[in-house]
């Protein structure tokens, strides 16, 4: 899979699922968790997405914004391990 | 096993926390009282006797700064061995510790230490204990305020300790010892800037006497396990999860709040791991405990031991428990062991508990009577069948029976008790409440009319069970945190485009997750530049509504769920010039469909 729609499913979940404004773009480098954009109780929302849609598990101790904090860093990690 | 007897303290002469604490360790060294859990790194298990000897370091260290027994020692704490010792510390000086939240990645900095400002202003702490990264931000908080010294905890947790034998504790040695069962030994404050405005001051006795009630309202015994992920800055992770079981001796183990909310599963391992019986929630856990963990993380799992879950602190929905049950009932997880409280830091805890020795109650009532005539009018089986497309209900879960010593009275707004089965504001006596407000009389006075505690909780009474329908003020109640409205609408108001008192937030409850969500309803001004086009438009709305949402979860421990951008003059005032939220909430409602 691209990275570019890596991308575009996450930026999708995370306006339309979470954020319930799914005409909100975010841009591939802006800051997800420490900007406070997804809060704490949503992290787990999102590792069950990755999983679901990409097929990669994350770590619970790997939701926070050292092991990534951008769309593009988070497809990334997913590119990485899908491969 | 061996019930927790009924005058647990006074029987044996406890008049304060110092003398449980020594009375533990001199009859208890070496059981493991706490064991901490931990994602990253090693678990830990204490027994009395490291408890002591840990929380005596944080004692020394206050003792050598010269803080006084009776001042105020504000704990900044991550959750783990420092937090616990730094607290006992302090109270085996006779000092008066607080726990603070402490700052998370998503926390803006300057937000955080306005908030801490004004708590110095108002409760005048005498020390800061935080950890070594946060020193410099306490340190410019500090500056010119009352603080005279902050303490790191990595310093004092390697310090060189000479490990004192038990009969050399003195009350010399230990300015705890001495305290008088009324003096004040923590303060509990609730979120927000609004919230650290009010120090709840409780009592040795107080704390003591909400044990007394509670254990046996509990029918705690020696071999229960209490397992908990809860805060220590909120009365129910500070008393049910923390200070009652090692006041009585009952072994717990503690996660942190951080790892629970990335993996809740952590909580129901530890729970078969430890044999854990006893455990508290807030209502949306158990949505979230239900809807976030995946079956294959509870394989092998056994819930058997569990004899109580008890839903407490947030509004109950009996929908919740419904589906907690049918997650975990193919682990062992027993229905009988659903159960409720009703609970308030200004009772020490527990005002009320359900469900321990027979199943919770559930009252299904006529919805209509109950927002129309302020009545809880019981549908029967029947009557709901014969006329079911007719009545709509609402199934209320029971908070339970008052504990011993608390008493319950239902007052209408002009102050006149109420009979059975009529709504109105919950208010209560007991022999635990507050000390009062700190430094804050002109609250306390409010707050208390002729020794009752007025909750601003609705509330009825049936068959001496209390039922909790809603709220009087205006706290939003989402995740277990109660949060002041105008504290979320104080930071939306600092986005560029949006003008104070002329936004709204509002909870509404949303039973998918088991809380409310909060919604920020703000009026902004029409474009003034005669060039712009719906699109300009519609990207300037997303870039207002987006920073809102970022001040707000920056600056407040929580998120929107939605900000709901209007036209001028759309909220709906009152006669003052007030927002009228609940007038605003409906208008939303009804906008919105």
């Amino acid at each position: 899979m691209m990275h570019t729609d890596i991308i575009q499913g996450l930026s999708g979940y995370i306006s339309g699922q979470i954020l319930k404004q799914p005409g909100l773009l975010i841009n591939p480098d802006d800051a997800l968790i420490s900007s406070g954009l997804i809060d704490s109780f949503h992290l787990v929302d999102l590792a069950l997405f990755v999983e679901d849609a990409f097929g990669v598990r994350l770590d619970d101790t790997e939701l926070n914004a050292g092991t990534f904090d951008t769309l593009s860093q988070l497809a990334e990690l997913i590119h990485q391990r899908a491969a | 096993m061996s019930h927790i007897p009924e005058h647990y303290f006074s029987t044996q002469g406890l008049g304060n926390f110092t003398q449980v604490l020594l009375r533990a360790r001199q009859e208890s060294a070496q059981q493991v009282c706490l064991h901490l859990l931990s994602s990253h790194g090693q678990d830990l298990s204490l027994t009395y006797e490291d408890l002591l000897q840990r929380s005596l370091r944080y004692t020394r260290a206050l003792v050598k700064q010269g803080i006084q027994s009776d001042e105020v020692v504000i704990i900044i704490l991550p959750h783990g061995e420092d937090l616990v010792a730094s607290f006992f510390g302090t109270i085996l000086h006779g000092a008066i510790p607080s726990i603070m939240p402490y700052l998370t990645e998503k926390l803006q900095a300057d937000q955080y230490l306005s908030a801490l400002q004004a708590l110095f202003a108002i409760t005048r702490p005498a020390g800061v204990i935080t950890y070594a990264d946060f020193e410099e931000q306490v340190r410019i908080a500090s500056a010119g305020g009352p603080v005279r010294e902050v303490f790191v905890a990595e310093e004092i947790h390697s310090s060189q300790f000479q490990e004192k034998p038990a009969v050399a504790l003195s009350s010399r040695e230990l300015k705890g010892l001495d305290r008088p069962p009324a003096s004040i030994v923590l303060l509990q404050h609730s979120s927000g800037t609004t919230g650290l405005q009010k120090g709840v001051a409780l009592s040795h006795q107080a704390v003591f006497n909400q044990l007394e009630s509670y254990s046996q309202a509990l029918q705690l015994d020696t071999r229960d396990v209490i397992v908990s992920w809860l805060p220590l800055y909120h009365d129910m992770g500070l008393i049910a999860g923390f200070i009652l079981p090692l006041l009585l001796r009952i072994p717990l183990v503690l996660l942190s709040p951080f790892d629970w909310v990335r993996a809740p599963q952590r909580l129901f391992h530890a729970i078969h791991r430890f044999r854990g019986t006893l455990c508290w929630l807030p209502n949306f856990a158990y949505n979230f405990c239900a809807q976030k963990i995946r079956d294959r993380d509870l394989e092998s799992l056994d819930l058997t031991s569990l004899r109580a879950v008890i839903n407490c602190s947030e509004p109950m929905h009996w929908k919740s428990h419904e589906q907690f049950y049918k997650k975990f009932q193919p682990y062992g997880f027993r229905e009988t062991a659903l159960s409720t409280s009703y609970a308030m830091a200004e009772n020490v805890f527990a005002v009320t508990q359900g469900g321990i020795d027979n199943n919770v109650t559930v009252d299904t009532i006529d919805q209509q009577a109950m927002i129309g005539t302020q009545k809880a009018l019981p549908v029967t089986e029947l009557s709901s069948e014969t006329k079911s497309e007719a009545v709509p209900v609402v199934k209320m879960l029971s908070a339970g029976r008052p504990i011993a010593g608390t008493r319950i009275r239902i007052l209408s707004s002009e102050g006149q008790e109420l009979p059975d089965r009529q709504i109105g504001e919950i208010t209560l006596q007991s022999n635990c409440l507050l000390t009062g407000y700190f430094h804050r009389p002109d609250l306390t006075e409010k707050a208390l009319i002729n020794g009752w505690y007025l909750t601003g909780d609705l509330g009825y009474l049936a068959n001496g069970e209390l039922f909790v329908t809603g709220r009087k003020k205006d706290l939003i109640s989402v995740g277990g945190k109660n949060i002041y409205p105008q504290d979320i609408e104080t930071l939306a108001s600092e986005v560029d485009g949006i003008h104070p008192g002329r936004i709204v937030a509002i909870g509404i409850f949303n039973e998918d997750i088991g809380t409310e969500d909060i919604v920020l309803i703000a009026e902004i001004d029409d474009d003034t530049d005669c060039f712009s086009t719906e699109e300009t438009e519609l990207i300037r709305h997303e870039r207002i509504a987006r920073e809102i949402r970022q001040r707000v979860t920056q600056g407040s421990e929580v998120a929107l769920r939605q900000v709901y951008l209007v036209k001028r003059n759309w909220l709906i005032k009152t006669s003052s010039g007030k927002i009228a939220r609940s007038a605003n909430k409906a208008k939303y409602l009804e906008e919105i469909g």
